[in-house]
């Protein structure tokens, strides 16, 4: 009797407190508005193949590359990882039988999906034209799109980062199994741990900044907009001090997930564990100290954009040893080159690339010509989608047999995986290029010489769309049709693996005692599983 | 549609200096993918499991490797931020002898005006080498001045002056585009600047038959808001003398001292409370919104030109 057939009436559905049901509803609703977000960006690349705005408005193209934005960070990448894989494995991976708030998990999808709700709303009522950005004074006072919804149902969402933020560290510290010290966690729960700390730190920012904007635009009271007696760059601070730890809630859940992969299909211990480990919590922590590197050119006091161009650099320190140890994680390994590791793989050479374009973004004389420029447009798509929403497909095919008991056709993963990572690249390389020779973002038509650059753009986007689509299918055949999968298809370490596939409503039938760190292999690369 | 260029245009004195940083950092790039990309595919060739190949001898001291690239990344990172600063500084202060344009910004067109009056919207003419400064204002959102190829842009946020400058090297049209989005017509907030030969230039002044300058028009504005009553020679009112004010040193009523630039000035004018200077009462009334962008650079040039009595300075 798994979790997935305990019971089955819609009830015990929407009323579950199983961490891993939870977690199931999570991924039903971000994969929703991931395909909301991909029509938003659709729209966007067939407008842009031709220099000319011919396919829609000025004003409607606005609001889709808005749509896009907030519903893909807010909707989809921010709740992303951790919501899914991380509701649904941390318990496992720590040896408890679930969460440390099982109520306070439900009522967290149910803000997610009220904020979600309420976003929708906004786009459908006639949408908004400000760029996730909410730059004031314009969102503030000059915008006639629906910000305020926009931005409620933003904020609401935000308590269920929040309160997912919460569970988590206090999950972490308080449940784990008996011998399941810190180093003996999974870099996974590390990762975990260190965006819940953003998670818990950075929102509230985020939730104030978003209410001082709707009592400007609301009630008129003169917070960023000068003609009222306010000061737009402090929306910019407030707004980034948010945004870029949210960048790392976005990326650091996917840098645990690549730790996981490429140590299972190496069949080999993760190459400086302590490293790899204190690397997400220093990310963690010097992300908070480089929000002002997105204003090099708003005005910004020189000696203000000196710092913060010098403290990128630095968190870019931790990111690299991660690619260092992940590379050496490979050497003598024992490689099996299955679709989660084909993802992983893909992960680290996409992040790779988006992490030294912000060497270019740090440079200070650099960024001044290419900020605001699809330099910058590319850079974080690298981050974001061949980053984050790569480790996502990586992190699905990965634990799909042990959330439904059942395996998948190899060989259309590996065909998903392999389009995903040329689709991206035919997508998003060209970016860099246009951004170079000085295309500024957000703009609806543009320049004739531009042109040859957006087709291939979009061309990639027609490849990756394709790509992205592919795995409803052969997923959904496995969700009803795929073979059922062994307990440890993988031949993992993790104690994740030692349970059944699907997991017992209770996880574990025995409550595991560990025994020893992960990622042991013997000289035949055959597990040494955590608790035996 | 074919693709011309992969390099733009560099038509300024720091588009040169900043494009040796650029393929510094291309190069760095380049040579960090191709490698991960090559150990890569050697490692998981070499270590395929299908492959019968030594895997002994895992590293002992790991810590020694960690050591060397966590120092190798800090020394290569810190290296490049000091390069970027570096330029950053240098470009960040105008040269003394910089030739002045005023840029108002506004949904969706620039204003640009010349300092002897002459107005364009959405094409600005510039003198070959010489270093231009632009001071920038917004009439209502964020816009950002932006000419790829002279790899500058500024943002010109409402409510306070911003300043850019830029000194072109070759004669020519560049595009002037926003690059912070700013509503319906942001894309098409752009237009040219056009670089000519400093005698050419001179000659295009010359036509605009522009004879008032900025100057002129702000002392007819200074004389019409009645600035003179409070301000002037024979006024009654015990306010500050205004002549020969422009780039002095200004003690203030709470102490501080402030540099008397355009900064100043406006914030005088629009928020006449937050710095009274030391000695007078805080009577000044605001003229925030009685006065657009437009004038009110008329008046800060006219305040720039008055010089001081008795001062020997031509």
């Amino acid at each position: 009797m798994s979790f997935l057939n305990a019971e089955n009436s819609l009830r015990s559905w929407l009323l579950t407190r199983d961490h891993k049901r939870i977690a199931m509803l999570y991924f039903a609703s971000i994969t929703f508005f991931f395909f909301v977000g991909g029509l938003a960006a659709t729209l966007i690349r067939i407008e842009l193949v031709t220099a000319a705005g011919d396919l829609v408005t000025a004003d409607t193209y606005d609001r889709l590359f808005t749509m896009h934005g907030v519903i893909m960070v807010w909707f989809f990448l921010i709740p992303s990882i951790p919501t899914t894989f991380g509701n649904f494995m941390l318990p496992l991976m720590i040896g408890a039988r679930d969460l440390a708030f099982p109520r306070l998990n439900l009522i967290s999808w149910y803000l997610f999906i009220a904020g979600g709700l309420v976003t929708l709303c906004a786009l459908i009522f006639g949408g908004i034209d400000t760029g996730w950005t909410f730059y004031a004074p314009f969102a503030g006072v000059y915008s006639n799109g629906y910000v305020v919804l926009g931005v409620v149902g933003v904020f609401i969402s935000g308590f269920s980062s929040i309160a997912t933020g919460i569970n988590f560290i206090v999950t972490i510290h308080k449940l784990r199994a008996p011998g399941m010290n810190w180093y003996r966690l999974p870099l996974f729960v590390w990762s975990l741990y260190a965006t819940s700390v953003i998670f818990v730190m950075a929102t509230p920012v985020l939730a104030m900044a978003l209410l001082m904007l709707a009592a400007e635009r609301i009630f008129g009271i003169g917070l960023f907009d000068p003609k009222l007696g306010g000061d737009p760059l402090l929306w910019q601070h407030l707004f980034w001090f948010y945004s870029h730890p949210a960048v790392y809630i976005m990326i650091l859940p996917g840098l645990g997930v690549a730790s996981e992969l490429i140590s299972t299909f190496s069949r080999k211990t993760v190459f400086g564990y302590k490293f790899v480990a204190w690397a997400s919590l220093a990310i963690a922590a010097i992300g908070f100290l480089v929000w002002g590197h997105h204003m090099f050119v708003s005005g910004q006091a020189m000696y203000a954009s000196i710092i913060f161009s010098f403290l990128s650099y630095i968190v870019a320190v931790p990111s690299a040893i991660k690619v260092f140890n992940w590379t050496a994680t490979i050497h003598k390994g024992r490689i099996h080159l299955d679709a989660p590791m084909i993802y992983a793989l893909g992960f680290v050479g996409l992040f790779t690339m988006g992490g030294l374009t912000g060497l270019f973004l740090a440079a200070l004389a650099i960024d001044v010509h290419v900020t605001d420029t699809y330099f910058v447009v590319a850079h974080f798509h690298y981050i974001m989608v061949g980053g984050s929403v790569t480790a996502f497909m990586g992190a699905l095919h990965y634990w799909w047999p042990k959330m439904t008991g059942r395996l998948y056709n190899e060989a259309w993963a590996r065909v998903a995986a392999g389009l995903i990572f040329f689709g991206f690249n035919l997508t998003f390389f060209p970016q860099f290029i246009l951004g170079w020779l000085g295309m500024p973002r957000r703009y609806h038509e543009y320049p004739p010489e531009f042109q040859p650059w957006h087709v291939l753009s979009s061309a990639g986007a027609a490849i990756l769309a394709i790509a992205y689509l592919m795995p409803l299918f052969y997923l959904g055949w496995s969700l009803f049709r795929g073979r059922p999968a062994p307990d440890n298809p993988w031949g993992a370490t993790g104690l994740e693996w030692q349970t059944s596939s699907p997991p017992p409503k209770h996880n574990f039938d025995t409550p595991p005692r560990v025994m020893r760190a992960p990622y042991d292999y013997d000289e035949d690369g055959v597990a040494r599983p955590q608790n035996g | 549609m074919w693709i011309t260029t992969l390099w733009p245009a560099a038509a300024s004195q720091f588009a040169n200096e900043m494009d040796r940083l650029f393929a510094a950092l291309l190069l760095i790039a380049a040579l960090a993918t191709v490698s991960l990309f090559a150990m890569t595919i050697y490692f998981i060739t070499k270590y395929h499991k299908s492959r019968d190949v030594d895997r002994s001898a895992p590293h002992e001291r790991s810590w020694h490797f960690e050591i060397g690239w966590i120092t190798a990344t800090l020394v290569i990172f810190v290296g490049l931020a000091v390069w970027g600063a570096d330029l950053f500084v240098r470009q960040y202060e105008p040269p003394r002898n910089a030739q002045e344009i005023y840029v108002v910004a506004k949904q969706w067109m620039w204003k640009i005006q010349h300092p002897d009056g002459t107005r364009e919207i959405n094409t600005m003419h510039v003198p070959s080498g010489r270093p231009i400064r632009l001071i920038m204002a917004s009439q209502d959102v964020i816009h950002s001045f932006y000419v790829p190829a002279f790899r500058v842009k500024q943002d010109v946020v409402p409510g306070r002056y911003e300043s850019l400058w830029f000194s072109a090297t070759q004669p020519g049209r560049y595009r002037l585009m926003c690059a912070e989005y700013c509503g319906t017509q942001h894309s098409t907030m752009g237009g040219w600047v056009v670089v000519q030969e400093p005698a050419d230039y001179a000659r295009w002044l010359e036509d605009q038959h522009q004879q008032r300058s900025l100057a002129k028009q702000g002392k007819a504005l200074f004389a019409s808001l009645g600035c003179g009553g409070c301000h002037g020679a024979g006024s009654t009112v015990h306010a500050p003398p205004l002549d020969g004010l422009y780039g002095r040193p200004v003690p203030l009523e709470d102490g501080r001292l402030v540099k008397a630039d355009e900064r100043y000035l406006r914030d005088s004018i629009m928020l006449p409370k937050s710095e009274v200077a030391a000695g007078y009462a805080p009577v000044m009334p605001s003229y925030a919104g009685q006065i657009g962008e437009d004038d009110l650079v008329k008046l800060i040039a006219f305040l720039k030109a008055a010089p001081a009595v008795g001062d020997d300075r031509q």
